[in-house]
């Protein structure tokens, strides 16, 4: 079978993956960087596979119009940008708690506040840490390249239904904004199968399906938290993915996510032209979190260097990794601001290379 | 112990003695099906109960309970859900009519209805039900209007009237500080998506029958797919106005009604051709 | 082979289009490709622009600040990107409206007066294809061939009348750059 090859925008592909994968609705409001997702369903998607697709009145909407049609068992998603991922938060707690499946995209911006446009990796924090209220995890996927775009929201989608959990797609401006070849998967029909757990009416011979977060007893909503805690850790069982490019022989490690960890591969070619034996650890999944490989990998490695598009967020995982085995250093540029394969170059020559020389 | 065998043995003879008129004929009055045989959390005379078996009654005539899904508020009928024997999502504050709208685009041939109270629907949730009713959602809304906030204690509603005393307007509402009560249903009426709106109330026999007769016009307008049914039933809060059953009603009737009328403020002209076509 | 290229010049001058259709091209030959905009403030001042990555191996860092090819359409995109070139890579740029011409020494410098032949050719639009055809006799990193499917790709249909046209600008900035120029 021939490969169908495109040239795409990282917000285009991930949309054309969201109707290829047999998508059943997309509720949205517009906001920049992202706003090309909900443009191009609109355009493209109901009349291919009847997929529903609505402009909500805001990210609020959005999130509780997912809320009921997760809940009917739907393949259903969702994106925005930071601000709007912010609105959301309340609903996204909902979601975690009645244990429905679902996709969300933050196609992060420089915060805080109104901030900027530009890419950021400033909201891992709010996705991977909670965001909303209570004690909850998203599973969270951090692709680096538009060919990932379109892969994850499979993969996304597996994950949520397999888990009955909410899946984020933690990726940035850059990413959504810019143009590379990807190879698409081919359409998935959209399924008629129903959930035993949805809402879809009752007949006579089940009982009544309610999906509901509220649990007035405490002891019940205990339960409630322990079943989803034990949930969680079957997810870190089995769930993890990460990249390790280089590391096998590397003096220095750089660990980043998403577009940086890019940048970092540029980084570590850069400097083993110097003779500075660099490799690239990636995170592909931020929950679940590969703490114990990182851990592994600081019994070879002299340090790591932490890059991010933060004031430092990530970094915390990397040290409670580590655990002091090594010195954990970081690199962040905030706002929009991308950092360049040179500087990280430089950071890793000052932190490390001058102090052992 | 012998004596009081004896004696549930009477008393077993006595109930079967009763249970010999309680035949189908005889009866005048049933549990509709979709109504659970759980005791309601609701305080003594408030209008919840009554609204919930309305709705249950509404859909067994029409047979559409494998077909009807539900849409709970945050505020007293939090729990509508444990009452109604149908599939049912319970939805953050305010946002069930979008909840309920999610359903529908996803279930466009099952009856969904949302069932809020004023400050979910009026408050907090005023953004989703205007824009829920302007879209037009094939969907029923229940708003249940009492003028106060019941399950957080008795605070001022969106709905609350000038001069009424609640915990957060200890003196009385004055409008020229906390602004005029929202006439939510009449803004609502004026929408092109609205296919049908009225105001009810479940004060009395007669206009507990028109409640009915609102709430069964609510599903069953469902298949026309023409907009939304939007039906505001005004009630009563008998712990919060700090009243029994019998006065809180006859309050509600001195002053609730002059200012929330009832009646119908949109109905659908069944009679035009263009609408008898249907679908 | 991996070449590098940032394209800038003015909002309008086809700076974004010209990116695209390099990497449309690269994808018709199953090259790995990366094309990525400047948006933000930069769009409205003085310069847009585009990084344009064609590879035969994975595309690590799409975000760069030195390049193997610098196209500037304007005075300060040539000043602006003048120091961005690698020592050894190339400056082609868009001549006819340069008061200030680059200085470096250690790098190719291919001046072409493109906004002239496209006025001869009586269509501005044209100029970013005759800058792409000055590129691609100096750097061939598609062919000719793969540069019009690209076109064709990011031309709206409408357009695809003017596809003949645009060629002939390709053959011509071709044909300019090969007369200019001499390694360093």
């Amino acid at each position: 079978m021939n490969k169908e090859l495109k040239l795409m925008k990282g917000n285009e592909a991930l949309a054309e993956a969201a109707i290829r994968v047999g998508c059943d609705a997309y509720f949205g409001y517009p906001i920049t960087p992202q706003s090309e997702i909900l443009e191009y369903l609109t355009r493209e998607a109901y009349e291919r596979t009847g997929m529903v697709v609505l402009q909500a009145e805001s990210e609020i909407a959005s999130i509780n119009m997912i809320y009921g049609a997760a809940g009917a068992g739907k393949k259903v998603m969702t994106s925005s940008s930071s601000p709007g991922i912010s609105l959301m938060q309340e609903g996204i707690s909902y979601i975690a708690c009645a244990e429905l499946p679902c996709v969300l995209v933050n196609v992060v911006r420089g915060g805080p506040g109104l901030g900027t446009i530009q890419p950021s990796q400033g909201d891992y924090f709010q996705t991977v840490k909670g965001g909303g209220h209570g004690d909850y995890k998203l599973i969270v996927l951090a692709p680096s390249t538009v060919q990932e775009m379109v892969d994850h929201v499979k993969l996304g989608f597996e994950l949520a239904f397999k888990w009955r959990n909410p899946v984020m797609i933690l990726t940035d401006g850059a990413l959504g904004q810019m143009m590379e070849k990807v190879e698409l998967f081919p359409q998935i029909r959209r399924t008629t199968e129903v959930p035993e757990w949805a809402t879809v009416g009752k007949p006579k011979t089940r009982e009544r399906n309610i999906i509901t977060t509220l649990h007035i007893e405490a002891d019940k909503m205990q339960e409630i938290n322990l079943h989803l805690q034990k949930k969680y850790k079957e997810i870190e069982q089995e769930e993890i993915l990460y990249e390790a490019s280089g590391c096998d022989d590397a003096e220095f490690v750089l660990v980043a996510f998403g577009l940086v960890a890019r940048i970092c591969q540029k980084t570590a070619l850069l400097a083993r032209e110097k003779g500075i034996k660099v490799g690239v650890f990636r995170p592909i999944t931020l929950f679940p979190y590969p703490f114990n490989e990182l851990n592994k990998l600081a019994d070879r490695a002299k340090g790591f260097l932490t890059v991010e598009m933060n004031a430092g967020q990530m970094v915390e995982d990397v040290r409670l990794a580590v655990n002091g085995k090594i010195p954990v250093e970081f690199l962040g540029r905030m706002g929009g601001v991308v950092p360049t394969p040179e500087e990280i170059l430089q950071t890793i020559e000052e932190k490390f290379v001058g102090e052992l020389v | 112990m012998n004596e009081k065998r004896m004696t549930e043995e009477q008393h077993f003879e006595e109930m079967i003695a009763e249970e010999s008129i309680c035949i189908a004929d005889n009866l005048v009055f049933e549990k509709p099906e979709t109504l659970l045989d759980t005791p309601m959390h609701y305080c003594p005379g408030c209008g919840h109960g009554v609204a919930h078996r309305l709705i249950a009654e509404a859909i067994d005539e029409l047979g559409i309970q494998d077909k009807t899904i539900g849409v709970a508020p945050v505020g007293c009928s939090v729990l509508a859900y444990q009452y109604l024997n149908i599939d049912m999502s319970e939805a953050a504050h305010g946002r069930a009519s979008a909840v309920a709208t999610g359903i529908k685009r996803v279930l466009p041939d099952k009856y969904v209805f949302s069932y809020q109270g004023d400050g979910d629907l009026a408050a907090i949730g005023t953004g989703e039900t205007l824009h829920t009713c302007n879209r037009g959602e094939n969907i029923l809304i229940i708003f249940i209007n009492n003028g106060i906030y019941g399950m957080t204690g008795g605070q001022m509603a969106p709905t609350t009237l000038p001069g009424m005393k609640s915990t957060t307007t200890p003196f009385g509402r004055d409008v020229k500080i906390m602004g005029n009560p929202l006439k939510i249903t009449e803004m609502i009426a004026q929408l092109p998506g609205v296919y049908y709106c009225t105001r009810v109330a479940v004060n009395s026999p007669v206009n507990v029958r028109k409640a009915k007769k609102a709430i069964l016009n609510g599903f069953k307008y469902q298949d026309h797919k023409k907009g939304l049914s939007f039906v505001e039933i005004v009630s009563n809060c008998p712990s919060n106005w700090k009243m029994n059953p019998v006065e809180s009603n006859k309050w509600m009737e001195e002053n609730m009604f002059p200012f929330y009328t009832l009646g119908d403020m949109k109905v659908p002209n069944l009679n035009l051709p263009s609408e008898s076509k249907g679908e | 082979m991996t070449e590098e290229i940032i394209i800038a010049g003015f909002g309008g001058q086809g700076v974004l289009s010209m990116g695209q259709i390099l990497c449309y091209g690269g994808v018709i030959e199953n090259k790995e490709v990366s094309w990525m905009p400047s948006y933000g403030p930069e769009m409205r001042g003085g310069t847009a622009n585009c990084t344009a990555i064609i590879s035969d191996t994975k595309i690590s860092s799409p975000i760069l600040t030195k390049f193997d090819t610098v196209i500037a359409l304007n005075q300060p995109s040539l000043d602006k990107f003048e120091n961005a070139v690698k020592p050894g890579g190339l400056l082609i740029y868009e001549a006819s409206t340069i008061l200030k011409p680059p200085t470096r020494t250690d790098i190719e410098i291919v001046p072409v007066e493109a906004a002239i032949e496209a006025s001869k050719m009586k269509n501005a639009k044209v100029l970013n294809m005759i800058m792409l055809g000055a590129l691609l006799k100096k750097k061939p990193v598609i062919s000719i061939e793969s540069a019009i499917e690209g076109l064709k790709n990011v031309l709206p249909e409408r357009y695809h009348d003017l596809i003949s046209l645009n060629k002939h600008a390709l053959e011509k900035g071709m044909e300019l750059a090969e007369k200019v120029g001499v390694p360093a």
